[in-house]
């Protein structure tokens, strides 16, 4: 199956240079990636950042206006066919048909992958997602959490080599969104290798790794662990009386950086270590509140990459007006 | 005093209004059909419908020469009723031109016409109108008589004077061709066929290829390795079967409830109503391209339905159309529907006689495949 002939045998994703033009606007911007087979490959970034047309490359539903890459060994622009029949690609909205049943769903999704043994094969889906009882109810009346489990499950019926989830726990309660990460890290131990996108930390940690993505382009990328040491991010936190007061004033403060409230901490970092050493031991003098060294946070890293980021929707916003609404995200 | 508490805020109220205002004036498709229906039905419909139909292609059946039939066609001519459109020589000929539609009106003069008169042994004139559609055919028959009593008095002059009496020296015998009652519900029940297919076709076609859109389920299915014509057939096949049902619901209906015949092939029927119904649905899914919605898609869709029914001779008279109305009247695939409908179920029409609508539909299922498809990729990218 590898056509690659240049590409390892263990890397799943290779791409360099992908550009995506809507209009006048470059949404996704000359981006390199690689991931390893079996991997989960965590996109962060904000809203708007171009994290859903990169995905909508990878699998073949956008051409990319330039770049080129492969995909499980196969061309992302010449074999896109080949490559949508090895891929599993979990949409942002919940796209399974409401008016449809859970096993009428799979089954449907069964056909379009022209599988040969479809009905073991929807059986063996309805009673792996525990819902045997259930499988004549319609999927619009399931709960959030269920349908984003029938939504993964329907994408793994054809046992996709690669699966690609576009936010998949938007709006999900944190026992599904647990429950959920159990299940892809199942496949992921079974060797799937996962491109994930997400807004939330605690699940940007359980990538192998991560790329921080702002106006289509890809700001860093590494394991979740080293990310605020590649920016070089140093980190006090404060607690003590009345941080409202102490929040405003340090971010006057040239030399405290970037100044977050979490809850009754804050969190205060920056990129020069002598100047913020220094600022710390002036409030410690003062002595009314206790500054304490720490490692940088994934947060701390993001809030800092973003704030560093242009605003990507700018003077823009106006033409996004009636045109396509998510396209760009 | 403030406006809390009260049953009715001015500045409550106002707030609805103004943002009702912004969401219907970013709403670019409604807010176009509100402005664009009024003018455009109002220009279209207010000029190009009229009751009263002017032209109708007339055939003047005979086989010798006459002065005096020349004075009657002249001021028949002259009336705008009737435009007299050849001679034909024989009964078979004038049957086929108003079996296939080529003439509404067929004068039939016996041989040695003007002979006869002149004898005073009052010869027949034979007006054949095609009333399957009774209303172009009435102002027809209703302006006959006067037009030939002018003519005449205005042609007996000289040595025929003497036979120009207060009624005309020949009779005039009127035959109403494939509707003798002159039923409305025999015109209007086949057209109804067109209309309801069209109707139910385009906005069934439409509204399913864009729910899909809507909902957000086509962008998984277009991930998984199906192609843009199976998606395509898959989804319009079913309606097809719909177009069926109606048809044979339809046609129940108009023998049981309406008692309208049914004449002639249905071989002819069979192949008009499959063209027609895979017309619609490409229309449907032209309509479908266009809009974002499954509500745009109704709007459109009702869009295209009432030049259907006002433009295509369903309701008015074709014939009393001004040509700029025919020529878009033509240009919708009901028009020629209507005309194989009636053509088969009233006229004893077979293939030949609706060769040339099947054709007129086919160019227009050309154009709008050609057109929706070109659409449909650049939605894709």
């Amino acid at each position: 199956m590898e056509t690659g002939s240049d590409h390892a045998d263990d890397i799943a994703i290779s791409v360099r240079g992908l550009t995506k033009i809507f209009g006048t606007r470059k949404v996704v911007d000359g981006f390199d990636m690689e991931v390893k087979k079996g991997a989960i490959y965590g996109f962060l970034g904000p809203n708007g950042s171009g994290k859903t047309t990169t995905i909508r490359m990878m699998c073949g539903l956008l051409t990319p206006d330039a770049g080129a890459g492969h995909c499980l060994g196969l061309d992302i622009v010449k074999q896109s066919r080949e490559i949508k029949k090895r891929v599993g690609y979990m949409t942002q909205k919940f796209s399974l048909y409401e008016d449809l049943t859970i096993a009428e769903n799979l089954d449907f999704v069964a056909r379009m992958f022209d599988m040969p043994n479809r009905k073991q094969q929807v059986l063996d889906a309805v009673r792996d997602l525990g819902l045997e009882g259930r499988a004549h109810q319609l999927a619009g009346t399931l709960s959030g959490g269920w349908k984003q489990r029938l939504a993964l499950a329907a994408c793994m019926i054809h046992a996709p080599d690669l699966l690609l989830l576009d936010e998949p726990t938007a709006g999900v309660d944190p026992k599904a969104r647990r429950d959920f990460w159990d299940e892809i890290r199942r496949l992921s131990a079974k060797g799937v290798t996962v491109l994930v996108s997400t807004h939330y930390m605690d699940e940007a940690v359980q990538c192998d790794h991560i790329a921080y993505i702002a106006y289509g382009k890809k700001l860093i990328d590494g394991a979740a662990s080293e990310i605020p040491s590649q920016i070089g991010l140093h980190t006090f936190v404060v607690t003590g009386p009345d941080l409202t007061p102490l929040e405003d004033r340090l971010k006057q403060d040239a030399a405290a950086g970037q100044v977050i409230r979490f809850g009754s901490e804050l969190h205060v970092s920056g990129t020069d270590k002598a100047a913020l050493e220094a600022l710390a031991q002036r409030e410690i003098a003062h002595g009314t509140h206790v500054w304490r060294a720490k490692k940088a946070g994934l947060e701390e890293a993001f809030i800092y990459l973003m704030a560093g980021a242009r605003d990507n929707f700018g003077t823009e916003i106006g033409a996004e007006i009636g045109a396509e609404p998510e396209g760009a995200s | 005093m403030s406006g809390r508490g009260r049953f009715f805020s001015w500045a409550r109220f106002a707030g609805v209004l103004v943002k009702e205002f912004i969401q219907m004036r970013r709403d670019r498709v409604t807010f176009a059909m509100m402005i664009g229906i009024p003018v455009v039905q109002l220009l279209l419909f207010g000029y190009a419908i009229d009751t009263d139909p002017h032209h109708l292609p007339t055939l003047v059946e005979m086989t010798e020469e006459s002065p005096i039939l020349h004075a009657l066609t002249t001021a028949m001519d002259t009336s705008e009723y009737f435009d007299f459109i050849g001679i034909s020589t024989s009964e078979a000929e004038s049957d086929l031109a108003l079996r296939d539609g080529r003439a509404t009106v067929i004068l039939t003069v016996p041989p040695g016409f003007d002979r006869d008169m002149i004898r005073g042994l009052r010869p027949e004139i034979l007006l054949t109108v095609d009333a399957s559609d009774p209303v172009a055919a009435g102002g027809a028959i209703g302006a006959i008589n006067g037009v030939v009593n002018t003519a005449i008095a205005q042609s007996l002059t000289g040595p025929l004077a003497f036979a120009a009496g207060a009624p005309a020296p020949f009779d005039m015998v009127i035959h109403r061709a494939f509707n003798p009652e002159g039923k409305t519900s025999t015109n209007i029940v086949p057209g109804l066929l067109a209309v309801i297919l069209s109707m139910t076709m385009v906005m069934i076609t439409a509204v399913a290829i864009v729910r899909e859109t809507e909902r957000g389920t086509m962008e998984s299915l277009i991930a998984t390795p199906v192609t843009p014509a199976e998606v395509m057939l898959g989804k319009i096949i079913p309606y097809v079967f719909v177009g069926y049902v109606q048809t044979l619901v339809f046609l129940i209906a108009a023998r049981v409830l309406f008692d309208v015949p049914f004449e002639g092939s249905f071989l002819a029927f069979f192949l008009g109503f499959n063209l027609y119904i895979v017309v619609n649905l490409a229309i449907g899914f032209l309509v479908s391209t266009m809009a974002r919605s499954q509500m745009q898609a109704m709007q459109l869709s009702f869009f295209t339905i009432l030049p259907t029914i006002l433009l295509s001779g369903f309701m008015f008279p074709f014939a009393a159309m001004p040509g700029w109305a025919q020529a878009l009247g033509t240009a919708i695939p009901a028009t020629h529907f209507l005309r194989v409908v009636r053509k088969v179920m009233l006229k004893d029409g077979g293939l030949r006689e609706v060769a040339p609508d099947m054709l007129a539909i086919a160019v227009i299922l050309v154009v709008v495949v050609v057109v929706a498809l070109r659409r449909y990729r650049q939605t894709l990218d």
